[in-house]
């Protein structure tokens, strides 16, 4: 590839050798306009919506006013900060937060990996395939409908589950007004919701295992259980960890709209996260520069959890992100 | 090759698949039934997955309100609109980053994988794009989520693939940078187009928190928005609807399972058929990831 580039260089500069002499500035700009005009509505993109509101976290030092703006409103220092880690909400909050990803990450991790295995395992290619699409269906499904689901279900009066246990003689429950509840079932809903999806992934990497290594562990007179053990899990291992060290980064980034969508103040005490608590304090409260610094806050812990999961799996595995 | 005998992995495992079906289909399959059941028969709990005293007096009445109507329109526009801003910009920028020869491609790679790790988060962002006078409008539906990261790298790695002699051929024929991408890269990536059309599409149609952040009209809310309000929120719609049945609370029941069907319908209808290319879609991601 860069032959042909060089050749195509080489092209270039015979046609274009009475401008040999304008300077490299405007020979990059001659060569790339094109390519940046098409790149520019992207890079506007990233400036407008990702970039700005990076540059907009100062309003987090700031007594933000609405009306003043930006700029002109007064340097407060540390302020909000210290109001929130002065505030008896802050230990309640980030346990609530790092517990929900913790459960999402102890439970919710190996449930795909569990499934793409036994998929794997299966002879008969159509039933596979049905496993599969019935599988990845609730990924499509909105957030709102699975927690309106899991609500409905969940129902101390009429709800699916609730007529189940009545059944067996348990007595209506009001799982959604129990806070010691809440961390289960959001942990259920989401391996329901994700755990087809994101066994694509290991299948994928199941497909590149090398088959002779089933035909030795064959004559080896290995089991399933054994095949599964030595030749199965270090074939999809690089993939596992890729998938582990993103989803450790991820633990303090649950998904705000889930969380909010079934949460309640009954149960605030379990239920309640960083991001529902930023949504409350900034946008329906109007305390920007208090919600603003509550997720700063949060996100630089996010940016270490990822960059330590990086580290170590270099250190350990020689696998990693960068 | 594997013996064909059944043994005691296979049972488990088939049964556990199993399991994994009914739990999933399972959910769907009741909504239906008791959206479809007559009162009698909701209020006495006996429903599972197949309708008792078939009617469809629920459906009759979630399409009668003008307000899913609305919500209907609004969401095909958001989604409509969105995909195709989402694309155009998703794919010309994927093309340009995919270009071994442009100039600044590292730096411009650099400052969009810096956005996977860290944002400004929710409140910067609201002030931006209320500054931009874009709250309360379609453009705050559309343009904020305009780019999602993954599958502008998604849509750089099927660029990627595709030979450069090709590329070379147009340049010969006299096409430029932007020739080539609209009659060589176009054409030859509908797939990819409509892998990341889907995706994005998707993502729209179900999408709740840009509109609860950025909308503040009734008369602009998608169905996601609409749905809440109506299921969780409980307010339960008009005044016409609440007023039938003699237990309000349980027709309430099957009338939300109606209102949840009537939406999702569009997205259970059309995944089977568009399902292998999320797939395809997916996989990319994963193998390259």
């Amino acid at each position: 590839m860069a032959q042909t580039s060089a050749v195509q260089d080489n092209m270039r500069k015979e046609v274009k050798a009475p401008y040999r002499r304008q300077g490299r500035l405007v020979r990059t700009w001659n060569h790339n306009k094109a390519l940046w005009l098409l790149f520019l509505p992207c890079l506007l993109y990233y400036l407008i919506f990702r970039y700005a509101p990076m540059f907009g976290l100062v309003i987090t030092f700031k007594d933000y006013n609405l009306f003043k703006g930006i700029w002109a409103s007064d340097w407060v220092g540390l302020k909000y900060y210290r109001m929130f880690f002065e505030n008896p909400d802050f230990w309640p909050l980030m346990k609530n937060t790092f517990l929900l990803g913790l459960y999402k990450l102890v439970f919710g991790f190996p449930a795909p990996i569990i499934l793409a295995i036994l998929l794997n395992e299966v002879r008969k290619a159509a039933f596979k395939k049905f496993v599969q699409t019935v599988s990845y269906l609730p990924h499509f499904i909105s957030n709102v409908i699975v927690a309106s689901m899991v609500i409905m279900f969940l129902s101390p009066t009429g709800g699916l589950i609730n007529n189940l246990l009545g059944t067996f003689g348990i007595g209506p429950i009001n799982f959604m007004n129990e806070p010691g509840m809440f961390r289960g079932i959001y942990v259920l809903s989401e391996i329901w919701q994700h755990i087809g999806w994101e066994t694509i992934i290991y299948l994928a990497a199941l497909t590149a295992i090398d088959p002779q290594l089933y035909e030795a562990a064959d004559m080896d007179g290995a089991s399933r259980m054994r095949k599964i053990w030595h030749v199965t899990l270090p074939g999809i291992s690089p993939a596992i960890v890729i998938t582990l060290i993103l989803n450790i980064g991820k633990v303090l980034e649950i998904g705000f709209e889930k969380v909010f969508l079934m949460q309640n103040p009954a149960i605030y005490d379990t239920a309640d996260i960083i991001s529902t608590y930023v949504y409350r304090v900034g946008m329906e409260q109007g305390n920007f520069s208090y919600g603003a610094s509550i997720d700063l806050f949060m996100g630089i812990i996010s940016l270490i959890f990822i960059y330590s999961a990086n580290y170590i799996s270099r250190r350990v595995s020689e696998t990693s992100l960068w | 090759m594997r013996s064909p005998k059944i043994s005691l992995f296979n049972v488990v495992s088939t049964i556990f698949l199993l399991v994994v079906v009914v739990i999933t289909l399972y959910p769907f399959l009741h909504m239906l039934a008791v959206s479809l059941s007559s009162d009698v028969n909701v209020i006495k709990n006996n429903i599972s997955f197949w309708p008792k005293g078939f009617n469809v007096n629920m459906y009759e009445l979630v399409l009668g309100d003008p307000k899913i109507w609305t919500a209907y329109k609004n969401t095909i526009i958001y989604t409509v609109l969105g995909t195709l801003i989402s694309l155009v910009v998703t794919s010309t920028g994927a093309y340009a980053l995919s270009r071994r020869d442009m100039a600044l491609r590292k730096s411009f790679t650099m400052l969009i994988v810096i956005t996977m790790f860290f944002s400004g988060g929710m409140i910067p962002t609201f002030l931006v794009v209320r500054s931009l006078d874009m709250v309360d409008t379609v453009w705050g539906m559309v343009l904020p989520g305009a780019v999602s990261t993954w599958n502008l790298i998604l849509m750089r790695t099927f660029f990627s693939g595709i030979p450069k002699e090709l590329e070379e051929s147009g340049r010969i024929d006299g096409l430029n940078d932007i020739g080539i991408f609209m009659r060589i890269i176009v054409p030859l990536s509908k797939a990819s187009f409509a892998t990341i059309a889907l995706f994005y599409a998707v993502g729209m149609w179900n999408n709740f928190i840009y509109p609860l952040l950025y909308l503040r009209t009734p008369d602009l809310f998608p169905l996601q928005v609409l749905l809440r309000n109506l299921v969780l929120a409980g307010s339960a719609s008009s005044g016409d609807v609440t007023g039938i049945g003699g237990d309000n609370q349980v027709v309430e029941e099957s009338l939300k399972y109606a209102t949840i069907m009537v939406s999702t319908l569009p997205i259970l209808t059309v995944y089977p058929f568009v399902q292998k290319y999320f797939v395809k879609g997916a996989m990319i991601g994963a193998v390259k990831g």
